[in-house]
């Protein structure tokens, strides 16, 4: 993209060779903070990962043992609202880009995004005052009636704070960046290929199920993947509506819920003195591990892709 | 998109095999009906306080989706009514997403009028234990972080783009390009946490809390934004300006601060307003590293600093005696957030729409 000038005598420019060393230098200072990150929080953690047994929190004998019900409580509730945000996000990006009247689907896709600008604290209001007494009646209806389901084991939460409160509303918090991508993906098949299923009779949903989604089929993968690794890190909102306890469960509707590692950062740092802190930066680091892993995955899936999106 | 083919209208569409037109509208509107007559009944009866039209909604489009169903495998066979049953499950999926927005705005409006008021905006929280007391301390500090965050991050975004745009080749580039869009995973608490241990490592105080160490964790958050969304502006510079200017013997440095730049200007500029709407309402770092206070503090350099976001979250977290006035505050801070937030998509959109540069093809 860049042309580069043949010029009979080379000439070097004081200017040039400032301006582009800056921006070198400010490129390398974006690897720089992402390297810095990584180490400060190692050094950070040290402390934590080798503490005595006894000295930290929650009366943990070792740091794995305090950090593990965090964990657990990161990927379930991330899990859970993946579960419930692939389906939506796949059904909305189809939506825009093959349902609705071409004039609407921008108009459309700015609905969605409208809900990627909501500042997470207001998600965290949100959920607790609208959402939690809405869906509380329908958690004590499926602990009475399903709760022989090892999911929805009674007693119901009297306040509706439970860990698949908390999953929708993350899974409310992801569906716009998943939507996104796969709007973009489904928009990205090939006209001939829609085309051809058309003819040969197929409905409009046949043609969706032989052309579009195996040809998005990457996409919608890595768009999974930035949906999880978003609702891994989401922290506010989690901090707000859950009401924590210290356990390992898969109960979704009970008021005992595992908690997050970032919710429970939130919720203790203010607090926290100490190897406490040294505690929860270390928590912190595994959290950043994970959502780092997860994102390259997902980053690399559409690069992939990408380099076959031009053999349309 | 797709356009379907009637072939040769018969005398009657039933004979034909299909469902009416216009019959999915009317199953819709029917089942809407059914359930806002439940939802009705139920709230008469007093087992819901007030009439639930979120419920209404959302298991009308239920019953929908299953009675169109069914009538079209009655009428019209089996591969059109799958064809059916997706359409309309496409068109719930729609839906559903749009009721949280809705009540979400609702009851942001609702609740968060009820201290939309003067006092809100010019006084601070200081010595108030229930009623009265403002966010302004919070909206100054709202403000002079993220007014000091994007100090930091448009240069540095900025110029890791031209490199990424003009200079850039090879490894360096794509780990870059690769590694920034890494870093817009980053989780925000993280963010907070590096900044917190960077700042602990640098002054030895483990109680340390300024404003300036919120700025640089949203930093930490813009740039990445910043870098992604310059570069795809940069990108639309045609090559023929590049190469005009060069030929006429510009050194390269001024051709990009005097051509490229100012081509894409509008452009730039909405990214930056995008990316300061998606670190202003950032709450989580800001809690760790810039702290909470019920006082004014306009240095950012020293001291707890009060955010708008962590404003709501401590009013709503540490609810005094009388908690409706600490949940009104919070109500109203979130309505002053989502209305800051919106301006700033609206005027960077418009910014984007009306400055952006005519190129006659």
């Amino acid at each position: 993209m860049t042309t580069e000038t043949a010029p009979a005598r080379r000439t070097i420019r004081i200017g040039d060779r400032v301006f582009s060393g800056s921006t070198v230098v400010a490129g390398c200072l974006i690897l720089l903070v992402l390297a810095a990150v990584a180490v400060f929080l190692i050094l950070q953690s040290i402390p934590a990962l080798v503490a005595k047994p006894g000295t930290l929190p929650n009366s943990a004998e070792n740091f794995w043992v305090y950090v593990w019900p965090l964990v657990f409580g990161t990927i379930w509730a991330a899990a859970i609202a993946l579960v419930i945000a692939t389906p939506l996000s796949l059904g909305i990006a189809l939506f825009i880009s093959h349902y609705a009247p071409r004039r609407l689907a921008q108009t459309l896709g700015y609905l969605i995004d409208l809900l990627a600008a909501v500042p997470s604290v207001v998600f965290g209001l949100w959920g607790i005052n609208a959402l939690a007494p809405f869906v509380q009646p329908f958690y004590a209806w499926l602990t009475e009636n399903f709760g022989w389901f090892p999911l929805f084991a009674p007693p119901a939460s009297g306040t509706g704070r439970t860990i698949l409160t908390v999953a929708i509303v993350l899974a409310v918090m992801i569906l716009p960046i998943m939507t996104a991508i796969c709007r973009e993906v489904f928009l990205q098949t090939p006209r001939l290929h829609e085309e051809a299923a058309l003819a040969l009779g197929a409905t409009r949903w046949e043609m969706i199920r032989i052309a579009v989604l195996p040809f998005a089929r990457a996409g919608i993968v890595s768009a999974m993947m930035l949906g999880l690794g978003r609702a891994l890190g989401e922290t506010m909102a989690v901090a707000m509506v859950l009401s924590p306890a210290v356990v390992v469960n898969f109960f979704l509707l009970t008021s005992l819920n595992p908690n997050t590692i970032a919710s429970n950062i939130a919720l203790q740092f203010p607090e926290a003195t100490g190897i406490g802190v040294n505690a929860l930066i270390a928590s912190g680091l595994m959290l950043f591990v994970v959502t780092l892993i997860v994102n390259s995955i997902a980053r690399l899936i559409v690069r992939r892709r990408r380099a076959f999106s031009g053999a349309n | 998109m797709t356009t379907m083919t009637m072939p040769g209208r018969a005398r009657n569409s039933f004979t034909a095999g299909r469902l009416p037109r216009g019959s999915a509208w009317m199953i819709l509107a029917a089942s809407w009906a059914v359930f806002a007559a439940v939802f009705a009944m139920l709230a008469l009866s007093g087992a819901t306080d007030g009439f639930n039209i979120v419920g209404a909604v959302f298991f009308g489009t239920i019953l929908f989706d299953l009675t169109l169903f069914g009538l079209s495998f009655v009428v019209e066979g089996s591969r059109k009514a799958r064809d059916r049953l997706m359409t309309s499950l496409v068109a719930t999926a729609f839906i559903i997403a749009l009721l949280p927005l809705i009540s979400l705005s609702y009851t942001v409006l609702e609740r968060g009028l009820a201290r939309f008021d003067v006092v809100y905006f010019t006084e601070s929280m200081r010595n108030v234990i229930d009623s009265g007391g403002g966010a302004l301390h919070a909206i100054v500090g709202t403000l002079e972080i993220t007014a000091m965050a994007t100090l930091i991050s448009v240069p540095v975004g900025l110029l890791a783009s031209i490199y990424l745009v003009e200079y850039g080749r090879g490894h360096l580039a794509r780990g870059i390009t690769f590694f920034v869009d890494v870093m817009m995973g980053i989780p925000s608490i993280v963010a907070g946490l590096f900044t917190y241990a960077l700042f602990v490592m640098l002054t030895g105080d483990p109680g340390i809390r300024s404003g300036l160490m919120g700025s640089v964790a949203l930093s930490v958050l813009m740039i990445p934004v910043v870098v992604r969304s310059s570069e795809e502006i940069l990108r639309l510079v045609p090559n023929e300006l590049r190469e005009a200017s060069l030929a006429l013997g510009v050194p390269k440095w001024l051709t990009v601060l005097k051509i490229v730049l100012p081509t894409s200007l509008a452009g730039l500029t909405t990214g930056v307003m995008l990316a300061i709407a998606r670190v202003i309402g950032e709450t989580a770092p800001l809690l760790i590293v810039a702290g909470f206070t019920a006082s004014m503090n306009y240095n950012l350099f020293s001291d707890r600093m009060m955010s708008l976001p962590v404003f709501v979250y401590t009013q709503y977290a540490n609810q005094g005696p009388d908690a409706v006035a600490f949940l009104d505050r919070a109500w109203s801070g979130a309505l002053v957030l989502i209305i800051i937030v919106m301006l700033l998509n609206l005027i960077a959109r418009i910014v984007a729409r009306v400055f952006a540069p005519k190129f006659s093809r």
